[in-house]
C-alpha cells in the first residue's frame, strides 16, 4: 500500500486499484478489497441464503448499508405494502439485516431512498475507497473518486463472507468533455450524446474517468449523472477525480470521517488524481459547446438524437445489421421512419431514478414548471431519489411547484425506473423518462420509454410531447 | 454455494441474431421480486416467448420444438448488457441453457454466468456469423471445457475463459470457499495494512 513508491505516473483508477490489491491472482485477475457494499431488497435475499448455508457471519457487518428502494410503493409510506410478493422481499430483507447486524435505513426513517442516492447522502461513499452493490448503476459512486461496480448476487455473498472479490484486469478510458455548454443542457444529455458516439458497449472492459473543464465545474449531483449512465456504454466503472466540489459534498455527512480523521482523509483524498502524463488506454473528447438537449428515440440508450433531430428512415442505412436493429427500434417504439421527435406526443412523464432524482434534478424541472401546468391528458410523477431529498425539495416548496403543475409528488423508491413495483407503464404507453434505460419493456410490457433530463421531462410534460426545453427559456 | 461443474456440453443451438439482448430481455424486471434462484426457467425470454394472455408467441426460436431444448444460444453483439440482475443467468440455467456465444458480453453478466455454471464464449464477428448460420441449421454443438474447443461438424474454434474460472467450472468450486481458503491470511494482512494509514474507514 503505501510503502510501495510508484515512480510511474498513474492514473486515478491505476490509484484505486493498486490500493485494493490483496493479491495477485495467476490468471492476471486480482483479489480486491471491498470497503463498502450496499444492500438492496432485490438482488441480496440469495446472498444472505448462501451466507446462512455456509454458516457464516459478515467479516465485517458495519462496512454494509442496507435499504428497501427497488420493490416499494410510493404513493404511500409506512403501513403494510399491499403486493404479497413485495411485501415478502423487503421483510425478508428486514430479517437478514436484523440476523446478520446489518446497518439499514428503515422504510419509513429519514435515510430511506434509492441505493444509489443514500450512499452519497449518508457520506458512506467517499473518495478513495472501494463500493459494491447488487445493482449495474453503482458506477454513480464513482462521482465521488471511488472504484464503485455492480455485482451479482454470489458476489455479493463473497463480499460478505470475504469482504473481497476477484476482479479480471480492466483497461481505462479517459473522456474529456470540453467547452461551455448551454444552461439548460445538462450531464444527462452529455451521457447520452456520448453513448450515442461511442456505442452502448463503447467502454466495454474500461474504467471510464471523466475529466476536463465541463467535469470540473459540475456539480456532484451531475457528476453522479454521468457516472450513473456509464453503464450504458457497457463499463462496470465511471470515474471523477475529487476535489474541492467533492470535499464541500461531503463534510459534515453523518458517516464522513470527523475532526483529525477528516483531516487525515483529506489529505489522502488529494494525491488520488490522476497524474500528470498518466497514460490511459483510450482517450475520448466530447466537445459540449454547441451541444443540443438530447432524446432517445429506441430501446437502447445508444439510438439517441439532439430533440431537434428527426427518427432514423432504415431505407437510409446501409448496413443491414444496423437497418434492421432499427426497424425493429422503430417498430417497438411505434415511431413512423423520419418523423421528427419534437411531434410525438407523450402519455406519462417520470422524473426520479438513481440518474435523476437528486434535488438539483427536481429544482431543474420545477424551474420549468414554475407557473405552468401538465398538458392534457399526460400523467406526470415526481419521485425523489430520497426521503432527505424529498424534505429538502419540500423545504425549499419545490413540492408545491410540481402539484400546482399537475405532477403526483411521491415518496423515494425506484418507482417507473424498473417495473418491478406498483408503477408501471401499461402496453403502448409513452413516458418522457429522466431514468437511464429504454429497453423494451423495462416501464412495463409494451412501454416505451425517451431518456431525457428533468429539464427536458418538464417540458414534455407541459406540451405533451417531446420538446425542446430550450423553447422554455 | 458449490457451483455447477461443466465439462462439456453437446446439442443443438438457439439462434437469437440481435444485437443488445440485455438482462431486461432474458429476465423481465417484475419476476425480480420473486427470491429464490431455482424454477426461474419458465422466466427466460419470458415476454419473447409468451404474448400477453399467456401463450406462445409462434416463430420465437425457443418455442421451435427443434430449438426449445437446446443448451446453447448463439446471440448478436453485447448479449446480456444493463442490469446487474443474476436472476438472468439462473433463468437461462433453469432453461437448459449451458454455453452463450456472442462477439462480446455484459461484464457483469459475463462474471454471473461463469459463477453459475455457464459458459460464455467470445468469437469474432466473422466467426459468430458462420456459426448463427449453423445453430438456425439445427447443426449440433459440442463444447468441451477441459480442451477450451467448440467443435461444429468439421470445424473446430478455441476459445479461452479467464483461467480461474474455468478451473472452478471443471471443479464445481465455490468461490467464495476459494477466496477465504487461499487468501484468509493475506485478507487479515490487508486489513492491519489499510486500518493504520486509512484509519477512518475502520472509525
Amino acid at each position: 500500500m503505501s510503502d510501495v513508491t510508484h515512480s510511474r505516473p498513474r492514473t486515478l483508477f491505476e490509484k484505486l486499484w493498486d490500493s485494493h490489491v490483496v493479491a495477485q491472482l495467476p490468471d492476471g485477475s486480482a483479489l480486491l478489497y471491498i470497503d463498502r457494499h450496499i444492500v438492496h431488497e432485490v438482488s441480496s435475499p440469495q446472498a444472505f441464503v448462501a451466507m446462512r448455508e455456509s454458516g457464516r457471519a459478515l467479516r465485517r457487518p458495519e462496512t454494509h448499508l442496507a435499504v428497501a428502494d427497488h420493490a416499494v410503493p410510493t404513493r404511500s409510506r409506512g403501513g403494510e405494502i399491499a403486493d404479497p410478493l413485495a411485501r415478502s422481499q423487503v421483510a425478508e430483507l428486514e430479517a437478514n439485516v436484523a440476523e446478520f447486524a446489518v446497518p439499514y435505513a428503515e422504510i419509513t426513517g429519514p435515510e430511506q431512498g434509492i441505493v444509489h442516492v443514500i450512499g452519497p447522502e449518508t457520506g458512506f461513499t467517499l473518495p478513495g475507497t472501494t463500493i459494491a452493490c447488487g445493482d449495474s448503476h453503482t458506477t454513480t459512486h464513482g462521482a465521488f473518486g471511488a472504484l464503485a461496480f455492480g455485482v451479482g448476487a454470489s458476489e455479493q455473498g463473497t463480499i460478505m463472507a470475504a469482504q473481497c472479490l476477484p476482479q479480471p484486469p480492466m483497461k481505462s478510458m479517459k473522456v474529456e468533455l470540453l467547452g461551455e455548454r448551454h444552461p439548460l443542457v445538462s450531464a444527462k444529455d452529455i451521457a447520452l450524446a456520448l453513448i450515442a458516439r461511442i456505442g452502448s458497449n463503447g467502454a466495454l472492459g474500461h474504467a471510464v474517468e471523466y475529466a476536463g473543464d465541463a467535469v470540473r465545474s459540475m456539480a456532484m449531483a451531475e457528476r453522479m449523472t454521468l457516472c450513473n449512465m456509464t453503464i450504458e456504454a457497457g463499463s462496470r466503472m465511471g470515474l471523477v477525480a475529487p476535489d474541492e466540489t467533492t470535499l464541500a459534498f461531503l463534510e459534515g455527512r453523518r458517516l464522513a470521517p470527523k475532526g483529525a480523521l477528516w483531516d487525515q482523509a483529506l489529505a489522502y483524498w488529494r494525491t488520488l488524481p490522476s497524474d500528470p502524463g498518466a497514460v490511459y488506454d483510450k482517450v475520448v473528447t466530447l466537445d459540449v459547446a454547441g451541444l443540443e438537449p438530447q432524446v432517445s428515440w429506441g430501446t437502447s440508450p445508444n439510438q439517441t438524437l439532439p430533440i431537434g433531430a428527426s427518427v432514423p428512415d432504415p431505407g437510409d442505412i446501409a448496413d443491414p445489421v444496423v437497418r434492421r436493429e432499427t426497424e425493429k427500434a422503430l417498430a417497438y417504439m411505434g415511431l413512423t421512419p423520419g418523423q421528427r421527435l419534437d411531434t410525438v406526443p407523450v402519455d406519462v412523464v417520470f422524473i426520479g431514478s438513481c440518474t435523476n432524482g437528486r434535488i438539483e434534478d427536481l429544482r431543474a424541472a420545477a424551474a420549468i414548471l414554475q407557473g405552468r401546468k401538465v398538458a392534457p391528458g399526460v400523467t406526470a410523477l415526481v419521485v425523489p431519489g430520497s426521503a432527505a431529498t424529498r424534505r429538502a425539495a419540500e423545504a425549499e416548496g419545490l413540492d408545491r411547484v410540481f402539484r400546482e403543475a399537475g405532477f403526483e409528488w411521491r415518496f423515494a423508491g425506484c418507482s417507473l425506473c424498473v417495473a418491478m413495483n406498483d408503477d408501471r407503464l401499461a402496453p403502448g404507453q409513452r413516458c418522457a423518462s429522466t431514468s437511464n434505460r429504454n429497453f423494451e419493456g423495462r416501464q412495463g410490457p409494451g412501454g416505451r420509454t425517451h431518456l431525457m433530463s428533468p429539464a427536458m421531462a418538464a417540458a414534455a410534460a407541459v406540451t405533451g410531447r417531446l420538446a425542446d426545453v430550450r423553447e422554455f427559456a | 454455494m458449490p457451483a455447477d461443474k461443466f465439462t462439456r456440453v453437446s446439442g443443438k443451438a438457439a439462434a437469437m441474431p440481435e444485437d443488445n439482448i440485455d438482462t431486461d430481455i432474458i429476465y423481465p424486471a417484475r419476476f425480480l421480486l420473486i427470491t429464490a434462484r431455482k424454477g426461474l426457467g419458465n422466466y427466460a425470454f419470458h415476454d419473447r416467448r409468451f404474448a400477453a394472455d399467456g401463450s406462445e408467441v409462434a416463430g420465437y426460436v425457443l418455442n421451435d420444438p427443434e430449438f426449445r431444448e437446446a443448451p446453447v444460444i448463439v446471440a448478436g453483439a453485447n448479449f446480456g448488457s444493463g442490469s446487474s440482475r443474476e436472476q438472468a443467468v439462473w433463468a437461462l440455467h433453469g432453461l437448459g441453457t449451458r454455453v452463450v456465444i456472442s462477439t462480446g458480453f455484459g461484464e457483469i453478466f459475463f462474471g454471473n454466468c461463469l459463477r453459475n455454471g455457464i459458459v460464455p464464449i467470445v468469437v469474432a464477428e466473422a466467426e459468430l456469423a458462420e456459426l448463427m448460420a449453423a445453430a438456425a441449421a439445427g447443426r449440433a454443438f459440442t463444447v468441451d471445457l477441459e480442451s477450451e474447443t467448440l467443435v461444429v461438424g468439421n470445424r473446430t474454434l478455441g476459445f479461452a475463459l479467464p483461467p480461474e474460472r474455468r478451473l472452478a467450472l471443471l471443479n464445481g468450486w465455490d468461490e467464495t470457499d476459494q477466496v477465504i481458503n487461499q487468501h484468509g491470511a493475506e485478507i487479515d494482512a490487508f486489513e492491519a495494512g489499510q486500518r493504520a494509514v486509512q484509519p477512518w474507514l475502520y472509525a
